[in-house]
């Protein structure tokens, strides 16, 4: 079994934190993974992506062939189709419904919210709107790894809830609860 | 006793030079090889071992010190972008003439696609160029065991060695068996005269460099990070370089008579003509420019198919994807859905908050008076500025050469000429330039833009903070024409003047905006927060 994974976002948005979650949970249910980052000047507010790759077998390349991605997690709309045509026939689009504008032409939000919508798996939620509304903004890459959480099918929710627990520990108990919180309200959303 | 670990690219050289008993990493950061000197600097095992790591001026400065140590018998590990084999090239070429006491090893990361960089050069040539070893990991394992093969050949051989990553390997994470650290070399310096590269010393020295080149191809051919697979068709065989070996693999290439992975240089010939003579056609695949394509060409001789990047089997430029390796091996595209049609690209830009906006905002309103001022910029965050809304750059070429061009401009009757430098890049490579300009008296008005780090890369050191005035004075730029001020939107009219007479005034000013960068100010400030609570 494999799942390829691509995270997609705007510089300073949290896809890495997502990427590290994932990552050490893939690591403690000894699944081979390979992760491709993006460090560097794309960092300041440019498009920034992660290739992630789980498998119960060896894994060759970093990088995920077109048409290869079972999952495209996006911080944002735009970015999410920017990968489509790396997606799977069956593959999922799970994303934040919120555009972040931080450029001039950014493509006309109601065109764009319905070429997400024609995708044919996709799952869309307002992510940072939930993150204010429970007062930790800090924490909606949180909320959509739980949304996507479903979908990644060869880690288990409660795997990831670990790994979140490992990662965030050496910043306190607080900062813990507050990620696993949001986790699980992305988590709900997903299976209502 | 041995253990898995999830570890970048990076971080597998860095922990694989500790356990190897590194004594020190000499290196001025640059993407995409910054995570290494940073691991070193973060582990337990490097802090307890006192091993050297603070950052260095440039990669030359990294490059001595490291033949320093290695001339005091201790192992020393240099890293670099691969645009910092540019700057270091004199020390480097010349310590394969030298040699070495202790171990060398000389890490090159290129940046083939140019993610975070102004050329995709590939250091392999370097590598040939100074005739050592090279080693090129295809995995973040491979990157880990390399290391302590690397320090021991290059002890065994008194040469450096070099290490050549790329992108896709340096910023990609995988798990990593790990094995337990070994000792570190005791302290012996050097007795030999072959550190003195006088021409009669010299001769010798690059007669015994030429002899071991027998033996660095025997070892190549012999060694385990170059291996052939056997395919049982007829016809075509692939040398595979680096991590190009991993998409060859991935795409599952049939109909293949071999596989050659090359992970060791110069090239191991004696397979490279077993491979040939078993196939009719070979294709050479390697990430960056066509070195090996070109070598393969000469060692088989021009009547034999030779296929890669110089035939257009595969792009000229750009790094190399599963996509254009599968192709190049015939697999079908697999696309299932068209590009999207609401997707725009989005660049990066300079920080909300950032003092270099103020900066180029103050510019571009004193330039404005001046049909024909030109900026001549450099490399760091405030490249950003040759970009919408800014748009303020005339170029941006290499480390430090924002104040000699505008020099040259201005010997050559531009007016008025500006320069804008980074703070990190001006003790990197701007201050010789500020002195010719100071002993010609150039007519150039010279901005360092201080932001009290090296931002660009994620804000490590910078060596010349807190010395800035003073070196401009000890250059010789006249006290009056050095001026301090800080960046923010409230002081614009101050700034502007202070530009618009030091435009005015016929010699070398320096004015230098200074304001901490606003990215490692929250962190600073996060940190604190944290620490309250």
């Amino acid at each position: 079994m494999k799942k390829d994974i691509i995270l997609a976002g705007v510089g300073g948005q949290g896809i890495l934190s997502i990427a590290t979650v994932i990552g050490q949970a893939a690591t403690q249910a000894g699944l081979h993974l390979k992760q491709a980052e993006v460090h560097g000047m794309s960092q300041r507010g440019g498009d920034v992506q992660s290739n992630l790759r789980l498998s119960t077998e060896e894994i060759y390349s970093d990088l995920i062939p077109q048409g290869g991605a079972d999952l495209i997690i996006a911080m944002e709309p735009m970015e999410a189709l920017r990968y489509i045509t790396y997606l799977a026939p069956d593959g999922w689009v799970v994303t934040s419904s919120e555009p972040f504008v931080n450029i001039p032409n950014y493509p006309e939000a109601e065109a764009l919210q319905q070429e997400v919508d024609a995708l044919p798996h996709v799952a869309k939620l307002g992510i940072e709107a939930m993150a204010k509304e429970i007062k930790m903004p800090k924490s909606s890459n949180m909320i959509l790894l739980g949304m996507a959480a479903p979908y990644i099918e060869i880690l288990s929710a409660e795997q990831l809830r670990r790994a979140i627990n490992a990662i965030f520990s050496k910043k306190g108990e607080a900062i813990v609860q507050a990620n696993i919180s949001a986790f699980d309200m992305g988590y709900k959303a997903t299976l209502q | 006793m041995s253990e898995h670990k999830l570890l970048l690219g990076d971080e597998a050289i860095a922990l694989g030079a500790i356990h190897a008993g590194l004594s020190g990493v000499y290196a001025y950061p640059g993407t995409p090889s910054t995570e290494i000197t940073e691991f070193i600097q973060g582990h337990p095992l490097a802090r307890e071992r006192k091993i050297h790591s603070r950052w260095c001026t440039n990669e030359k400065t990294a490059m001595e010190a490291a033949l320093g140590m290695s001339y005091a018998g201790r192992r020393a590990l240099v890293c670099m972008k691969h645009v910092g084999m540019n700057v270091c090239a004199d020390a480097f070429v010349n310590s394969a003439i030298t040699g070495v006491n202790g171990g060398i090893v000389v890490l090159a990361a290129d940046d083939p696609s140019m993610h975070s960089s102004q050329n995709e050069q590939d250091s392999r040539f370097y590598g040939k160029f100074a005739m050592v070893p090279i080693l090129e990991p295809s995995t973040q394992q491979e990157a880990y065991d390399m290391m302590a093969v690397a320090f021991t050949m290059s002890e065994t051989l008194h040469l450096p060695v070099l290490m050549r990553v790329v992108t896709r390997l340096a910023h990609s994470r995988a798990s990593v068996m790990v094995q337990e650290a070994k000792e570190q070399n005791d302290f012996k310096a050097d007795e030999g005269r072959h550190w003195v590269l006088l021409p009669a010393i010299a001769r010798k020295q690059y007669e015994l460099l030429l002899s071991k080149q027998s033996e660095l191809t025997k070892l190549s051919e012999t060694s385990a990070f170059n291996k052939t697979e056997i395919g049982a068709a007829v016809g075509v065989g692939i040398i595979a370089c680096g991590i190009a070996y991993n998409y060859v693999k991935e795409a599952r290439a049939e109909g293949l008579s071999g596989l050659l992975k090359v992970s060791q240089y110069p090239l191991p010939d004696a397979q490279i003509k077993e491979l040939a003579s078993r196939c009719q056609k070979i294709i050479v695949i390697e990430d960056g420019q066509p070195v090996v394509e070109q070598d393969v060409k000469a060692l088989l001789g021009k009547d034999y198919p030779i296929e890669g990047r110089l035939t257009g089997l595969l792009p000229r430029t750009g790094e190399l994807t599963p996509d254009n390796v599968g192709k190049a091996l015939g697999k079908p595209e697999a696309k299932n859905f068209e590009e999207a049609k609401n997707v725009v690209g989005r660049p990066p830009a300079l920080c909300p908050g950032c003092g270099h906006r103020d900066v180029y905002a103050a510019l571009n309103k004193v330039a404005a008076e001046y049909p024909g001022a030109r900026i001549f910029g450099d490399i760091g965050c405030y490249t950003l500025g040759a970009l919408p809304p800014f748009s303020a750059l005339a170029s941006c070429v290499d480390m430090g050469a924002s104040i000699t061009m505008a020099k040259g401009a201005a010997d050559a009757g531009l007016f008025p000429a500006i320069a804008v430098i980074g703070d990190s890049t001006f003790t990197h490579s701007g201050m010789t330039g500020l002195l010719d300009a100071i002993n010609d008296r150039s007519n150039i008005t010279v901005i360092i833009s201080d932001n009290l780090t090296t931002a660009m890369t994620g804000g490590q050191d910078s060596a010349g903070t807190s010395k800035f005035e003073a070196i401009c004075l000890g250059l010789g730029v006249e006290p009056e024409h050095l001026h301090v001020v800080v960046p923010l939107p409230k002081n614009m009219d101050d700034i502007t003047n202070t530009i618009r007479n030091e435009i005015n005034y016929n010699g070398v000013s320096v004015i230098i905006p200074r304001r901490e960068c606003i990215q490692t100010l929250n962190r600073k400030l996060r940190k604190q927060k944290s620490e309250k609570q």
